[in-house]
């Protein structure tokens, strides 16, 4: 503490200050909540600017309700502003615009496509979809008030994650995939929601064993040496039976989800570089059995090798090539809201080549925009895991930010036609009211995660781990209550 | 844990950067690809969706565009659809287009770069502008005069202005409605299997695309060889040729359709279009010097006006016996209307060929020039004193000549006839040509050249063919050029 009241050391550039030996007083932190609230009036901003161009674009004059949907938007944004405000003052700024853009600019596509499809509007449901999702986005901020309060009912969320997703099969399948449950009207996705109480047992479990899964030695494969099988055995289970559901339901994208999911988390908790060779392997063999034994997979691997097959065939251009005809069309600033023909896709426009609009309309520039949403959101959400310094809530973090960077890669990569097309919803764009309600519990989870992060804490908590924690990389010890800001600040 | 967040966002990072490199391929490097597929439905739905520019002849619209509210939503109409055939031709949702439709598309449908005010900008979005306007040269009332005066018959048509190269009127006949093609529906299938079934081949625009042998009009090429070689200094002395006159190598006996011909001088024998002098002429001068001329003339030589004209044709190397024939327009020599036009034309004005043009100027929607087509003159053909003994070898041949039926009162008229044998032992009916211009008193040049084509004349093989089916449609549309 001496050096820092010296004048000269005063003088030196932060970045050696920061290598003292004592870490300076924390100093406040701003909580950044006028940030969010400017950056929410932007994001409302843009979509409005959205859904003027759409109906300027489609019937040459502004849409009537802009103002009444203008409102209802703001007063949905000021709502979850609030209860961020009053119920996790000091969370990333970021995470809740970005969110609400992405799933704005969304509804505007959706509504953009409800224009050609007059038959069959989509956009209603999915806003009604979509603030009930910022309205469970509230109610977990104010319910959930510590999010290790999740971890002791980790075991149940798996067991309901289990039987959300076996519940299709008892459902009829609907374009060869049983992915759907239908009540009364409803038609709900269950998969969805099944990621997020998975993510949680899988943080909460790898959180407890991280060390046996690292460092406990059992049986030996050749030169690969696994974890004891009592270690291994529940997890490794939890994800076999979530895989094996999903390959009975013909749902691949989801499978490659979870499987993806399950080694990134493995690997964050582990450091085991042995996991993801594994993990690749796994996902490899898995991939040939597959599209060995499913004709449907077979066929997806077909189109994505090449795309214009029909053409030559004479069976005019398949999904994947109008879905590359749309991106192409779009160029560097695209054909602008409203004035493109992505309609040709024809089925599952709406949904799982929602992308392919936006490349069309907004060319590769919005394209770009939105891809660069999604990685700050991202980074946002690793950021969160880093500044953490508890596993179980680091694991989840991160388990929550592989979510949508997977989710994204996937769909994204498929109808660009850099991997085979596997169906997928791309968070907060595409239509589907499951997913966009999961993405919103997604976020405030992230939410409640960032304010724990970034909340100034004087006195050290009871530390929730209590294995001895030491990060190999730093080699500093994590006593529970890192300084508030050290590890954040190093984030690049 | 934390380095290994840090990888793990890391890989997501490089994800990410994957699929922004993998939006570049697809929409930047493949892009011109992808868009050009042919199973790519957006180039026909984009360039349907807006009206088309007009063609317009003297501030006249050619055609226009019919909202169908169907996929394709705008289809071409022509109000007066066959008459401007040969001009516009057609613009068809299933079959292309052709001619100024072709040539000028990117104006009429929009993308032309010209049309956007900031031309990088336009490039970039690649947006679509309103269709803009093509003018044309073609003067309503001369391209009506063509028309009646073809009256169906197979053949075509072509005006120019000697000074500038306008083309005044361009006809081919029988022509076709274009409209009738516009669409895709059946019906438009329908017509387009009838066009082409059609024996009387309607599509064919005879004006530019099609090559006819040019008979007894070709003299005038042979003629200014003649004179600017100085094989001929006085057209009024005896040219010393037998009648008949053997051809060069050969047995053949080439005779005349004419009386008075032995020994005939130049004046006397382009006035009765005498075979045996230019037969003669021809070999005198030489392979060389009758192929320099008709090469300056616009022989062997594509043309774009910007619609393509099909090259005319003069071989260059031939015997002499083939070059006597080809100086009275046989063997394998072959024009379009338009080039026996522009020979006219060249005359015309004084032995100053000028490129023919169709297209005034290019307009953007609200009639903004961006584009104006000036006149362009080739290397003087002949000396102005040659060309002033050709008109007069012109006017004689309408005056007391084969040409008489273009005569028009008040009016200075020079013409030559022609008909061409065609046909295996020239069994077909002939072709009649006739070639002219006509001068206003008191004016520099004369206003308006003519070259009419008409195939099956029903007329003898006599050489006053040309004079009696093609010259009194040249009249017709002389009279159209200068009232």
């Amino acid at each position: 503490m001496t050096t820092a009241t010296d004048p000269a050391e005063a003088l030196r550039p932060p970045g050696r200050a920061r290598r003292l030996a004592t870490p300076p007083p924390p100093v406040p932190r701003p909580r950044r909540r006028g940030a969010e609230l400017l950056l929410l009036a932007c994001a409302v901003g843009v979509i409005a600017y959205g859904y003027a161009a759409v109906g300027h674009a489609t019937s040459g004059a502004l849409p009537a309700d802009l103002v009444t949907h203008l409102g209802g938007l703001a007063a949905l944004a000021l709502t979850a502003h609030l209860v961020v405000r009053l119920r996790a003052p000091c969370a990333d700024p970021v995470l809740l615009p970005v969110a609400l853009l992405l799933n704005g600019l969304g509804l505007v596509l959706i509504h953009r496509l409800d224009q050609g499809t007059p038959g069959d509007r989509a956009a209603p449901a999915q806003l009604l979809w979509s603030a009930l999702g910022v309205v469970l986005f509230a109610a977990v901020l104010v319910v959930l008030r510590d999010h290790r309060d999740l971890r002791p009912r980790a075991g149940k969320y798996a067991f309901t994650a289990l039987c959300l997703m076996a519940a299709p099969i008892l459902f009829p399948a609907v374009n060869g995939a049983r992915i759907w449950i239908r009540i009364g009207g409803l038609s709900l996705q269950p998969s969805e929601f099944a990621k997020v109480l998975l993510a949680i047992f899988f943080a909460s479990y790898l959180a407890a064993n991280r060390h046996a899964l690292t460092f406990t030695r059992g049986p030996r494969i050749r030169r690969l040496l696994l974890p004891p099988w009592r270690v291994l055995g529940p997890i490794v289970a939890v994800w076999g039976i979530s895989l094996a559901l999903l390959i009975l339901e013909r749902d691949i994208g989801a499978s490659l989800l979870f499987f993806s999911l399950f080694v990134a988390m493995l690997y964050v908790a582990t450091g085991r570089a042995g996991w993801l060779a594994v993990g690749l392997l796994l996902a490899a063999a898995g991939a040939a059995a597959v599209g060995a034994l499913e004709p449907h997979v077979h066929t997806r691997v077909a189109d994505w090798l090449s795309p214009f097959r029909g053409i030559e065939e004479g069976q005019g251009p398949g999904q994947l090539a109008q879905s590359l005809f749309a991106f192409a069309a779009g160029g560097a600033l695209g054909a602008g809201l409203g004035q493109g023909h992505s309609l040709l896709i024809g089925f599952a426009g709406k949904s799982d080549f929602i992308l392919a609009t936006a490349g069309e309309e907004l060319g590769i520039a919005g394209l770009t925009a939105l891809f660069l949403l999604y990685t700050i959101f991202v980074a946002r959400g690793y950021r969160t895991a880093i500044a953490l310094g508890e596993p179980f809530g680091a694991l989840l973090a991160a388990g929550l930010a592989a979510i949508i960077t997977l989710q994204v890669v996937v769909i994204a990569g498929g109808v660009l036609g850099l991997i085979p097309l596997t169906g997928m919803v791309t968070p907060f764009l595409a239509q589907g009211g499951s997913s966009v309600v999961t993405n919103w519990v997604i976020v405030a989870l992230l939410v409640r995660l960032s304010d724990e992060a970034r909340t100034p804490r004087e006195a050290s908590r009871p530390a929730a781990d209590p294995a001895p924690r030491r990060d190999p990389a730093r080699g500093t010890p994590a006593d529970g209550s890192p300084a508030p800001g050290t590890p954040a600040d190093g984030t690049p | 844990m934390i380095r290994n967040t840090r990888i793990a966002a890391g890989c997501s990072l490089l994800l990410f950067l994957a699929l922004l490199l993998g939006a570049a391929r697809v929409q930047v490097l493949k892009a011109p690809e992808y868009d050009a597929n042919p199973a790519n439905r957006r180039q026909a739905l984009e360039r349907y969706a807006q009206p088309r520019g007009d063609i317009y002849a003297a501030g006249r619209r050619l055609t226009g565009s019919t909202d169908t509210r169907q996929g394709l939503r705008y289809e071409r109409s022509y109000p007066d659809g066959r008459r401007y055939a040969a001009v516009t031709g057609f613009a068809s949702q299933l079959y292309g287009s052709t001619l100024l439709e072709d040539t000028e598309d990117g104006i009429l449908a929009g993308t032309d770069p010209r049309l956007a005010p900031l031309p990088l900008w336009g490039d970039l979005t690649r947006g679509r502008r309103p269709g803009g306007q093509v003018h044309t040269t073609v003067v309503p009332a001369v391209q009506k005069a063509a028309f009646r005066g073809l009256r169906g018959r197979k053949g075509a048509v072509v005006a120019l202005e000697p000074a500038t190269g306008r083309v005044l009127a361009l006809v081919s006949s029988p022509g076709y409605d274009p409209a009738l093609l516009s669409g895709n529906s059946p019906a438009t299938t329908l017509a387009w299997d009838r066009f082409l079934a059609d024996p009387a081949q309607p599509l064919l625009n005879r004006a530019i695309r099609q090559t006819y042998p040019p008979g007894s009009t070709f003299k005038v090429i042979t003629a200014v060889a003649a004179l600017e070689s100085g094989v001929v200094t006085d057209v009024d002395a005896p040219t010393r040729t037998p009648n008949p006159y053997r051809l060069i190598g050969s047995t053949t006996l080439l005779r005349n359709e004419s009386s008075g011909c032995a020994d005939a001088p130049l004046r006397e024998a382009f006035a009765q279009s005498c075979n045996t002098v230019f037969a003669k002429l021809g070999a005198t001068v030489g392979t060389a010097r009758i192929v320099a001329t008709a090469e300056a003339f616009g022989f062997n030589e594509g043309l774009e006006i910007p619609s393509p004209v099909l090259p005319s044709h003069v071989s260059t190397r031939m015997d002499p016996a083939q070059v006597a024939l080809s100086a009275i327009g046989q063997y394998d020599t072959r024009a379009t209307p338009l080039q026996m036009a522009r020979v006219a034309a060249t005359v015309a004005a004084g032995g100053r060929t000028m490129r023919p043009y169709l297209v005034e100027r290019l307009a953007d929607a609200d009639g903004e020039t961006v584009a104006r087509t000036r006149p362009e003159a080739g290397e003087p053909v002949m000396s102005p004193g040659t060309a002033a003994l050709l008109r007069q070898l012109m006017i004689d041949a309408v005056s007391d000549g084969t040409g008489g039926l273009a005569a028009i009162d008040g009016v200075t008229v020079g013409g030559k006839t022609g008909t061409a044998q065609h046909g295996v032992d020239n069994s077909e009916r002939p072709y009649a040509w006739f070639i002219s211009w006509a001068q206003r008193p008191g004016t520099a040049v004369p206003e308006v050249a003519v070259a009419v084509v008409v195939e099956d004349a029903e007329a003898d093989r006599a050489d006053i063919s040309g004079g009696g089916s093609a010259a009194p449609i040249a009249r017709g549309v002389m009279r159209a050029a200068l009232r």
